[in-house]
């Protein structure tokens, strides 16, 4: 996982609230094989419109997304983490995210970042106004910044610490190599091999 | 104070234990199969990783494959590209698969016992909520989610919160045309589809030991249909004597040295279980489901049950559901209701004591007009050893379908499957709607009720037959 410290980039203003996981990612995109290519599955209907924000030129590349609240209700699949990353979106705000949506982003290290809506009210306006507006989201301070706005957030020390290091739980557990390697040397030699001898 | 089996298992495979913190466990064997693979080995690659224990990990190809036609292209898209992609990525990552056509191919859960790399006292993982059968060796073995898949993968280890223990004694002797199907059957409907939630579930007691290995995975198998963690059946003579000799079987001085120690795998006299619960053998009848989980059946002798009957509101409420998706009505005999299809196979039954057991019963007799009767071996070696036996040829002489190896009709995701409305007795493990197709209704039976239900066309047990067979021409 990368490390995630602070990001600076230009957002996507998407004023709606209770956007859920099929919204995000239609279920037959779940039949793919790959974490990659959902970009394209990503807001699917809303897409076909091409008045929909994220259609607009001016919003290409943009890397933050600022949501309505209740942003990633409904389904566990992780797969609406990863069209999200897919897309290029490192950090989502919003006033409330659903429990689930929550957990699979910091686990996959998409920064997800709880604000009050009067300071996403704040973001929509300046983004809205100036789409070249810069958002800082700064996982070292807890704070976010952009012109005008000066905002604190939280998040717990766990999964900022995990994030902070780009630790995914395949990188923790290899922090325990030593013991990994001295366990494989003490196996007894009759544990079954799928390599024939 | 003394130790459950599980408990031994899990102590020998701690990697580190901290405080406030999940134990690392060590897996000795990785199992892996087309559908739940995919976006593991795509997180290896972007993160640069290799598979880490090459020699502890194994692929096979079961959930999509056709049974039928099994040189030509598959024809489902979707299907074929979870298989290429399995095939891609073995081929990549250094994995050893065994593809459709290869003579290890089959259901994965099949493959794995066959070739003796489910031993006693090892960790067994897949991504797949029926590896709870490699439990049936006394070895602990339960399913995992992709991202474990990947975790695996990568570090040959997971960090796993502890689980709860469940005996379940079974004492006395399974009457005559009483099986393991049959058993786990009546367990089920016992203790719930959640009952196990949270346990490893040890099966012990008279009735287990004498039980054969094939017998013991059916039983094992099973134990997720009761919400278990896993289940596991302390290894013995049976277990070793399975062993002996097979492909991956500890050989010379390992198998002395492995047998020492599968001889410990025994949960001591004064351990404790977090629960228990005692079954007598002795008053045990065939066995069927009439709902729509596996929790929902009965004697084949008794009849659908009437919803009002249930006390607990969520239970009424499911039961009536059930006999409205199934077609079924409160009152009426088991044994009046009729099949469409029957299907002898899977990870449950697809062994060759499930073939021997369907065809002693269907040898000499006719697939009833208007059934269709489907065998499919769990692997190819245990098509190839019917073959060897005649039983084949005993499948086809009664009008039988005779099939490439597959987990085939368990689930609808394969050509294999009911239409809607179509009613099925089969030998799988799960009946939830929709399981064996859009619409299919499955009722879980024996290998035994099974075969006996395709000449008679409606749900039975052999005693029901008449004594009339016409032999098999050689
Ligand atoms: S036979 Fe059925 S239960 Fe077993 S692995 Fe295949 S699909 Fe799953």
């Amino acid at each position: 996982m990368e490390a995630f410290t602070a990001h600076t980039g230009r957002a996507v203003p998407l004023r709606r609230s209770n956007v859920d996981t099929d919204q995000i990612i239609p279920a037959h995109w779940l039949k793919k094989v790959t974490r990659d290519g959902f970009e394209d599955g990503l807001f699917e209907a809303w897409r076909k419109d091409s008045e929909f924000v994220l259609n607009r030129p001016e919003r290409e590349g943009a890397t933050v997304l600022v949501a309505g609240p209740d942003f990633g209700t409904g389904s566990s699949r992780e797969h609406a983490v990863w069209a999200l990353q897919n897309y290029g979106f490192k950090a989502v705000i919003s006033s409330r995210f659903a429990d689930i949506f929550r957990g699979n982003s910091l686990k996959n290290g998409l920064l997800t970042v709880v604000l009050d809506q009067k300071v996403v009210d704040a973001l929509w306006e300046l983004t809205e106004r100036d789409p070249q507006a810069e958002i800082t989201v700064d996982l070292q301070d807890r704070q976010v910044r952009a012109e005008g706005v000066t905002a604190d957030f939280e998040l717990d020390e766990n999964a900022r610490w995990r994030l902070l290091n780009g630790l995914d739980d395949i990188s923790i557990t290899l922090q325990n190599e030593p013991e990994i390697a001295a366990y494989e040397a003490r196996r007894p030699a009759f544990k079954p091999s799928t390599i024939q001898a | 104070m003394g130790r459950t089996l599980a408990e031994k298992v899990w102590d020998d495979h701690v990697v580190r234990r901290a405080e406030g913190e999940p134990d690392l466990l060590f897996i000795d064997l990785h199992l892996l199969h087309e559908v739940t693979s995919p976006q593991a080995f795509d997180g290896l690659r972007k993160n640069g990783r290799q598979v880490r224990r090459l020699d502890l990990t194994i692929a096979t190809e079961d959930h999509n494959t056709p049974t039928i036609d099994i040189d030509k292209p598959i024809a489902d898209p979707v299907s074929r590209v979870q298989l290429e992609t399995l095939r891609k990525n073995c081929a990549e990552f250094g994995v050893r698969l065994h593809p459709l056509g290869d003579v290890e191919q089959g259901v994965v859960h099949v493959v794995g016992p066959q070739l003796g790399l489910t031993q006693p006292g090892t960790t067994v993982v897949c991504g797949d909520s029926h590896t709870s059968t490699h439990g049936a060796f006394g070895a602990l073995a339960f399913g995992i989610g992709t991202s474990q898949v990947e975790h695996v993968l990568a570090t040959q280890t997971l960090p796993l919160a502890p689980f709860k223990t469940m005996a379940i004694t079974v004492d006395g002797e399974l009457p005559e045309g009483v099986t393991a199907k049959d058993l786990i059957l009546a367990i089920i409907a016992r203790i719930g589809t959640g009952g196990g939630q949270g346990y490893v579930l040890e099966y012990r007691g008279s009735a287990i030991e004498k039980l054969s290995m094939e017998a013991r995975m059916t039983i094992c198998n099973m134990s997720i249909e009761a919400g278990a963690r896993a289940g596991m059946i302390a290894p013995d003579r049976t277990t070793f004597d399975y062993l002996e000799g097979r492909a991956h079987a500890p050989q010379g001085e390992d198998w002395d040295a492995a047998v020492a120690y599968w001889k410990t795998l025994r949960t001591d006299e004064d351990a404790v279980f977090d629960a228990e619960v005692v079954i007598k053998a002795d008053e045990l009848s065939p066995f069927v489901t009439w709902g729509t989980n596996p929790g929902q059946g009965a004697p084949l002798s008794a009849s659908v049950p009437d919803p009002a009957s249930y006390e607990d509101a969520s239970e009424r409420l499911a039961a009536e559901k059930a006999l409205e998706y199934m077609g079924l009505t409160a009152g009426q005999p088991l044994r009046d209701i009729n099949v469409d299809t029957v299907f002898v196979g899977s990870c449950t039954n697809g062994r060759i004591e499930d073939l021997r057991n369907a065809a002693a019963v269907i040898e000499g007799r006719k697939v009833a007009d208007g059934v269709r009767m489907l065998v499919v071996p769990g692997s190819v070696r245990v098509a190839l050893q019917a073959i060897d036996e005649g039983l084949d040829k005993v499948f086809t002489a009664a009008g039988a379908e005779w099939r490439h190896a597959g987990c085939s009709m368990c689930l609808g995701m394969n050509p294999d499957q009911l239409a809607p409305g179509e009613r099925s007795a089969s030998t799988s493990n799960r009946n939830f709607e929709g399981r064996q197709g859009k619409g299919g209704r499955t009722h879980l039976v024996s290998p035994q009720v099974a075969a006996a239900t395709a000449v008679l066309g409606h749900l039975a047990a052999p005693a029901d037959l008449s004594d009339v067979r016409t032999p098999v021409e050689a």
